[in-house]
């Protein structure tokens, strides 16, 4: 692999990873909420959540460049064709999935846990750590599953990050590039790279289900 | 503290450490937004250019490749400092709604009409109207991009002088295969349908000399088939306080230089023997009668002039 | 004896269910008070809003001189413990379990392995703590929740079935565990086994259908019960 192409591993692998941990900020409360608490109209956040899992990327893409161009809303802040123009929009893109696993992996958490961390002396906060940790499976099977959807995605990296050498280049849009550019042994390299990536982690997914 | 608190807190600091030292290892140097067409992106000349640019002026080039009416549209909004593209008519368009200025023609080629060896339309040495005149009467199949890229306007007027006025008629042929998508995509489709297309050079030596199409070039020259390449600056007007101008400015003034006249004149010689396009400023300044010079002049020049005065943004120098 | 708990009137409904009705009651400093009564009389509600884990719909709970409400107790929670009927384990391993509580109060990790361990052993699990606690047998596990409910030395423990699932060997390990409490911490113990009751407790009060119809020595209620009921339920009538 040439030094130009690691780079671009690295950089996606950085990116998603980042876009991965926002993610995580806001979808934990969420899932925590969603999860563990019962009131009305909590079904339907959940099947919304569920139904915008498949939200096409490029459409997702269409509305961060409405957004971040000069003549959109957040114009001003300079953000188009940069890594965290990316960020946002992976970090966007994976809130669905991540939110629908993590809430059915505390779900699926023995509703006693809860109970039995406050009977011990946990605070409220502690009693819902202690079920985010009994759904520390489920977790992180979110996790790898959204990290494996931001990285593999095109639509919203190429046209909020359009594919600049050396700064918001990642695998899926210098795939498509090299190959537009009839570069396909470059193509098939990094195709081959991304599905390793994607693989190995769905294999780890697979082996902490099954232990 | 709380400690599912804390977690967030530190997802929160981990990311957004992450976000600052990507963004910061990305801004050692000052950077300059070009957007350009894909064809001309995907012939690697631009990338090219940034190395040169990097080493010799300090700049990075972000390049962004897009069809020819996004192309501009992202100088227009400001998102891009400099565009740089090949379709005179849309480019006298982004002038006259004073999206940007001072524009430079900077190297031209030729467009070709390519199609398989067997020939089957028959229009081996035609002119260029005559050979689609006669893919069309053969019902020889033609491929388009149909993208509106800078190529497929070229390739709209051309079937205009032809006959067909309204370009979405040829949908109804069934002759005629839209695959709107690139150039390089759209090599592919002609080669396994052994179809007719219309292709710049650039493109079509790459997929040529690396054997992924085996499509035989039958016109290649001739005015219908002049393609020119202009750069024009973003107008650092309203609130697009992102563009760079001056930066713009000094990239154009590269690329009008001896040393950027050159780089490009050489592009391409190393790989396919043969270079990929023509520096187009020293032909224009001399005023030569040359038949190519007149061609530009006849194509894509507006008002007399590459770009006249009210567009200049007061950047005078670059018409001396 | 001095009273650790006052419970006034307490009353709880599941929507229109009523479930617990005018409970009133003081749980005594060291004893050990069993809670008797048939399936569904009442006794697991009681332990649960006697933990905090749910509010009442009606009366108070008195702790210190302090009204008790579910959100302003995690003093109260960390004084206080529960052990439920069915046996809930973190899916980690004995050790961890067990350790939970030591660690939430922050000990140091001398102290909470130092601690765990006695608690281990004083359950007869000594040797138990890298197993997984989810891998166990019913009585272990069982063993494992009570050492954990004790290990961070509540001053009122609340014991809901513990004897249920368990053979006879089990079960006298954990009667004398509660036993030996005696003095040290006070225990309430919710059960639907009356041999067990008459074994352990100090006093005994026994619900029927949400009503608290009888309180006194174990002596009293055994031998000389006062309510009809009661009397009844003692002889089996009940079952
Ligand atoms: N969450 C609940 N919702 C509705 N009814 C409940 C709930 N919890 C318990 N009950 C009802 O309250 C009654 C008392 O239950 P419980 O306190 O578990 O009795 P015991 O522990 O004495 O067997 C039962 O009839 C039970 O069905
Ligand atoms: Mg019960």
């Amino acid at each position: 692999m040439s030094e130009q192409l690691i780079e671009v591993v690295l950089r996606s692998i950085w990116i998603s990873g980042a876009a991965l941990l926002f993610s995580l900020t806001w979808c934990l409360p969420i899932s925590l909420f969603l999860g563990l608490r019962n009131f009305r109209g909590r079904n339907i956040i959940i099947s919304i959540f569920n139904a915008f899992i498949g939200f096409p990327t490029v459409a997702l893409g269409i509305i961060l460049v409405a957004l971040f161009s000069n003549a959109g809303a957040l114009g001003s802040l300079g953000l188009l064709y940069t890594p965290t123009a990316i960020i946002i929009g992976q970090a966007l893109l994976v809130t669905p999935i991540l939110v629908s696993l993590l809430t059915s992996a505390i779900e699926s958490v023995d509703p006693s846990i809860r109970d039995l961390a406050k009977t011990l002396g946990a605070s409220d906060g502690q009693a819902k750590l202690a079920v985010l940790s009994e759904a520390r499976k489920g977790t992180i099977l979110a996790g790898i599953a959204a990290f494996n959807r931001a990285i593999g995605e095109l639509g919203v990296a190429l046209m909020v990050g359009a594919s600049l050498r050396g700064y918001t280049r990642v695998m899926t849009t210098q795939i498509a590039l090299e190959y537009n550019r009839g570069e396909w042994e470059l193509s098939v390299q990094l195709a081959i790279v991304l599905l390793a990536i994607v693989f190995s982690l769905t294999l780890l997914a697979n082996m902490l289900r099954r232990d | 503290m709380n400690k599912l608190a804390l977690i967030l807190v530190v997802l929160v600091i981990a990311g957004v450490s992450a976000v600052a030292a990507i963004e910061l290892s990305g801004r050692t140097v000052p950077r300059l937004k070009v957007s350009t067409t894909t064809s001309l992106f995907d012939t690697g000349l631009l990338d090219n250019i940034a190395d040169e640019y990097l080493n010799n002026y300090g700049v990075r080039l972000d390049v962004i490749s897009l069809g020819t009416g996004p192309a501009l549209d992202q100088a227009g909004s400001g998102d891009v400092d400099v565009t740089f593209v090949h379709s005179p008519t849309l480019e006298n368009l982004f002038l006259t709604d004073n999206s940007g200025g001072a524009r430079k023609i900077i190297a031209y080629n030729f467009f070709a009409i390519i199609g398989p060896d067997e020939d089957p339309a028959g229009i081996e040495n035609l002119s260029t109207i005559a050979a689609l005149q006669k893919i069309a009467e053969t019902k020889a199949e033609w491929v388009s991009r149909d993208d509106n890229s800078g190529t497929n306007t070229k390739e709209k007027a051309l079937w205009k002088s032809v006959g067909f006025p309204d370009f979405t008629a040829l949908y109804e042929e069934n002759w005629f295969t839209a695959t709107g998508q690139g150039m390089g995509a759209t090599l592919v489709v002609a080669n396994e349908h052994r179809g007719y297309t219309i292709t710049d050079t650039g493109t079509y030596l790459k997929y040529f000399n690396d054997n992924l199409i085996n499509l035989k070039t039958f016109v290649s020259s001739g005015k219908d088939l002049l393609n020119v390449y202009s750069v024009m600056a973003a107008n650092p007007v309203d609130n697009r306080e992102n563009v760079d101008f001056q930066g713009a400015i000094d990239f154009i003034e590269y690329l009008i230089s001896d040393n950027g006249q050159s780089f490009i004149g050489n592009f391409g010689v190393a790989e396919y023997g043969a270079p990929l396009f023509n520096p187009a400023v020293q032909l224009l300044k001399e005023n030569a009668d040359s038949e190519i010079a007149t061609w530009i002049r006849d194509t894509a020049f507006f008002e007399n002039s590459e770009c006249p005065q009210q567009y200049r943004l007061g950047q005078e120098q670059l018409y001396q | 004896m001095a009273t650790i708990l006052k419970l006034k009137k307490i009353g709880k409904k599941y929507d229109e269910k009523t479930v617990l009705r005018n409970t009133s009651f003081d749980v005594k400093k060291g004893e050990i008070l069993c809670i008797i009564g048939p399936n569904g009389a009442g006794k697991t509600t009681l332990l649960r809003i006697m933990a905090l884990l749910e509010n009442s719909s009606n009366g108070e709970i008195v702790h210190e001189n302090k009204v008790l409400k579910v959100y302003d107790d995690v003093n109260y929670r960390k004084r206080v413990t529960m052990a439920f009927q069915q046996t809930a384990l973190f899916r980690k391993t004995v050790f961890d379990n067990v350790a939970y509580g030591l660690k939430i109060r922050g000990y140091s990790k001398d102290e909470v392995k130092k601690r765990t361990e006695r608690a281990l052993e004083s359950v007869n699990l000594g040797g138990f703590g890298k197993r997984k606690a989810k891998k166990l047998s019913g009585g272990e596990q069982q063993r494992v929740a009570l050492a954990r409910a004790l290990v961070t030395e509540p001053e009122l423990l609340l014991l809901d079935e513990p004897t249920a699932n368990l053979d006879p060997a089990n079960i006298s390990v954990v009667e004398d565990l509660i036993r030996n409490l005696k003095g040290k911490t006070t225990v309430v113990v919710a059960t639907h086994n009356l041999f067990h009751a008459h074994r352990i407790a100090d006093r005994v009060a026994c619900i029927l259908d949400g009503e608290l119809i009888d309180i006194g020595t174990t002596k009293e209620i055994f031998s000389h019960p006062k309510d009809k009921r009661t009397k009844k339920f003692i002889r089996g009538e009940f079952f």
